[in-house]
């Protein structure tokens, strides 16, 4: 590279630049939006069901109470998959980053793992969930 | 005499009596990184003067003191963007810094901006910052001729004045060397070359938008950014590139849901 350059005359062939192949670029952009989305579900998913908590305990309900409410109603069920879902995809993206950030850890065998961890959340997850929909 | 050679001369009058009082002038400790990145910080006492700023201590430093001393400036007036240093930890445009308003205990620490290479002392070498900007596309690219008319741009139009609020960037690195996300991420753009991509974005002249938004959306791209908000706090110009690059990834995402990306 030749001396001094002012603004946009760089070749933009530093290695430090970013770059990406046009899938690689799509795939990055999908991530964010997924990971935005997840997030947007899971704001209102947390409240939900801190106001479900607090409301419950508030009423007195037990365990038992609460367990064959949710066996009543399909919508619960229903309700928490969703939330699985969206912490199936937000928690890996979000650990993404903070590999790549924090320890410099990127490439396929991150991703590989951290796939593996989005299927355990939401394997985990609906399996909890089919207990509690009886 | 005429008036104004009357001023001239008190003016130059005040001057040599600055020059004389500054052998007389009590002196501050100014530490000043010395050397390339395994450098380290040297002491010098510097005569201390009212609306004094940061590069002057650093040209009294290189004229009087020390001749080796090495660091960059050209216009003094806020408007090159080639004198920002670290002062007291904080990147900022020295020329437009006074002493007053930074040196924290009466004592100033002055290195070279952070997350670029140190070519020698104050000197950092800004070639990544500006390889960014081309990677982000921020050259215009135009699809007018000579031939064809002016493009008419209303100035109240939501482009145009997108455009107001991005455009002043002076390519100091101030916001480049106060970024987190860059110390993190080495190929991460940067506030200043994704600002000038949002710019371009807006810019109804330009013909590259959609390879500009590809250029931006990659890893290291503006979906890297945390909203620190550390750029918009210490841009000189008292821009927001924190709401330039919040913007392109809306555009990013929105031409990722619609299949365009």
């Amino acid at each position: 590279m030749s001396g001094a350059r002012f603004a946009v005359s760089g070749t933009g062939d530093s290695p430090m630049a970013p770059s990406g192949t046009r899938t690689g670029v799509r795939a990055a952009a999908w991530r964010f939006v997924l990971q935005r989305a997840s997030a947007a579900v899971l704001g209102l998913c947390v409240f939900v069901h801190l106001a479900s908590i607090v409301y419950a305990v508030r009423s007195g309900l037990s365990a038992e109470a609460i367990v064959s409410r949710m066996h009543a109603n399909p919508a619960w069920p229903a309700f928490y998959a969703i939330f699985v879902v969206a912490v199936a995809i937000h928690a890996p993206l979000g650990l993404r980053a903070i590999v790549d950030e924090w320890l410099g850890l990127r490439g396929f065998v991150v991703d590989a793992v951290l796939a593996l961890f989005a299927l355990v959340l939401l394997g985990g997850g609906l399996y909890a969930i089919r207990a509690l929909a009886g | 005499m005429r008036p104004e050679s009357r001023s001239a001369r008190a003016s130059v009058a005040a001057d040599v009596s600055h020059v004389m009082s500054s052998q007389t002038a009590a002196t501050f400790p100014v530490r000043i990184w010395r050397g390339d990145a395994g450098g380290r910080f040297e002491r010098y006492d510097v005569p201390r003067h009212a609306s004094q700023t940061v590069l002057d201590v650093v040209t009294h430093v290189q004229r009087h003191v020390d001749p080796s001393l090495a660091y960059r400036y050209a216009c003094r007036v806020g408007m090159c963007g080639s004198c920002a240093m670290t002062v007291n930890g904080k990147a900022r445009w020295t020329c437009r810094t006074h002493v007053d308003t930074v040196a924290a205990g009466g004592a100033l620490e002055i290195a070279p901006l952070n997350h670029l290479p140190i070519v020698r002392d104050l000197v950092v070498d800004m070639t990544p910052f500006f390889d960014k900007w081309a990677a982000a596309k921020g050259s215009f690219a135009p699809t007018a001729t000579r031939h064809d008319d002016f493009a008419r741009v209303a100035p109240k139009s939501k482009a145009r004045q997108a455009i107001d609020a991005t455009i002043e960037c002076i390519g100091c690195g101030v916001c480049y060397a106060s970024c987190d996300v860059v110390s993190w991420k080495p190929e991460y753009l940067g506030p200043a070359a994704l600002n000038r991509a949002w710019t371009l974005v807006n810019d109804v002249r330009d013909g590259a938008s959609l390879e500009r938004l590809r250029a931006v959306a990659g890893d290291g791209g503006c979906q890297s950014c945390h909203t620190h908000q550390s750029c918009t706090e210490r841009c000189p110009k008292h821009l927001t590139p924190t709401a330039s690059i919040a913007s392109l990834k809306r555009r990013v995402a929105i031409a990722a849901i619609k299949g365009s990306l």
